[in-house]
């Protein structure tokens, strides 16, 4: 069932180029972003980092949902490679929220005036970020190839079904204890150039996402066929 | 069904008798949920915070540590001698092993809540009074949820390195959303305040029982088979 080593070497190759795409557009995106995009009028500056944030977060998001899918399938068939995958954009996932738990607060100091701030989509994303690592971590704890697969499948659907769930009892926890009003303007509509430049730096992020999951998943499978463990997902 | 609650209350009879032969889990669990009650008077400011105000926080962060401490050990009896192998050999069909060891693991948890709660009541002086029966029912709602998961986790961890670790991490991030309902339930009831205050909590702890049961017993062959 393993894909043979040629085959692992195609799809890092086609990873390298799609990151090296992936990271042109993200340099793209900032300068658009700095010099074609206008000055959001009460933000300033610090709305710039808006177009890494949430693309950032884009990407974990994604990551988030092919990890639940690929573990769905993974159940269904049995195929080692939708194990692989899942595992392959978990990791991928850890760095894109990381990305996204770095710029928030940055942003948030300038904004809210506060680092962090227990709001629902903060605290949902925090978790999403908790359990990335844990679906991770218990991959690292399990010596067995078709246990840990079997494992973190179950891990990777019992997460996806436990997003709403969070979700919600945040979204209870708010609106029942409403806190002070923040500095938090109410999302104003965007202008079209700002708008551009988001969807620019989604596009960007997306094409990051498949290209350091492709790369990842090849070196997985890689290692799987030479019975490496170091580089094992 | 019946044949399968049958050989389900078998799997859990089987658990507890264990567990009351040697009750040393029991015990360390019930005594472990005393020091945390005990701790956590010590780690508050008694002239900022009064006692009443912690009181359901403290409540519940001490039942779901004695849960992950109690559940650390329901398929680490199964591991001696590959005891686990012999029950998945015997023709019985998975769910009613996931369904008994649920029970066994319930009614494990439900002990050490039972002696938590009058401890609880006596260290923080919190008058119950007409909250009891609400707050009874409540521990029952949220504890089949986040037991659910941890029973399916607890299979999980015992086949892995450091499994005493691994179960609180898998778990913790599941026990959110029944902890918060719990949480603000029981703060509503000792303040006395009406039931449709709750009902919205209420309803997310009923829909997690019902969401995470289904859900485990669907997966759980996964976890034990080959």
């Amino acid at each position: 069932m393993t894909p043979d080593l040629s085959a692992a070497r195609r799809t890092i190759r086609g990873g390298l180029v799609l990151m090296t795409l992936g990271l042109l557009a993200a340099a793209g995106v900032y300068i658009l972003a700095l010099y074609y995009t206008p000055m959001e009028a009460r933000q300033g500056l610090a709305q710039k980092i808006f177009y890494v944030h949430a693309p950032a977060a884009w990407g974990a998001l994604v990551a988030f949902s092919v990890v639940g899918l690929a573990s769905i399938l993974y159940l269904w068939l049995h195929d080692e490679r939708l194990d692989l995958f899942a595992a392959s954009s978990a990791e991928v996932g850890i760095a894109f929220s990381m990305v996204m738990l770095t710029t928030g607060p940055i942003w948030g100091k300038t904004v809210w005036g506060t680092w962090w701030t227990w709001d629902a989509r903060l605290t949902l994303t925090l978790f999403l970020f908790f359990l990335f690592v844990a679906y991770l971590a218990l991959r690292a704890a399990v010596p067995d190839r078709g246990e840990r697969a079997r494992f973190s499948a179950v891990v990777g659907i019992m997460g996806l079904v436990l997003v709403p769930f969070i979700h919600l009892s945040v979204y209870l926890f708010r609106t029942l204890h409403p806190q002070p009003v923040l500095l938090k303007p109410s999302a104003p509509s965007m202008p079209p150039e700002m708008l551009r430049t988001l969807l620019s730096g989604m596009g960007a992020f997306t094409l990051l996402y498949l290209g350091f999951v492709m790369v990842r998943y090849g070196i997985a499978c890689a290692a799987n066929v030479r019975g490496e463990s170091s580089n094992a997902v | 069904m019946p044949d399968m609650l049958r050989l389900a209350f078998a799997i859990a009879a089987k658990d507890i008798r264990l567990e009351l032969r040697s009750r040393t889990a029991l015990l360390s669990a019930i005594v472990f949920s005393a020091l945390v009650l005990v701790v956590f008077n010590f780690a508050r400011d008694p002239t900022a915070l009064a006692a009443i105000d912690l009181a359901p926080s403290v409540l519940w962060i001490t039942f779901a540590f004695g849960a992950v401490i109690a559940l650390n050990r329901a398929f680490y009896v199964e591991r001696e001698n590959a005891a686990l192998d012999g029950i998945l050999m015997a023709p019985v069909p998975r769910s009613a092993l996931y369904v008994g060891k649920l029970l066994a693991n319930l009614a494990f948890v439900g002990v050490v809540e039972a002696v938590a709660l009058p401890l609880f009541v006596l260290f923080f002086n919190v008058s119950m009074g007409h909250a009891l029966p609400g707050i009874l029912g409540v521990t029952a709602l949220a504890t089949v949820g986040f037991v659910a998961v941890g029973t399916i986790f607890s299979a999980m961890v015992v086949r892995t390195r450091f499994a005493e670790l691994m179960l609180p991490v898998l778990l913790l991030p599941f026990m959110v959303p029944p902890l918060v309902g719990a949480v603000q339930v029981t703060a509503r009831l000792l303040a006395g305040r009406p039931l449709s205050e709750m009902e919205g909590w209420l309803r997310l702890l009923t829909a997690y029982d019902i969401v995470f049961v289904t859900l485990c017993i669907l997966v759980f062959p996964a976890v034990v088979d080959e």
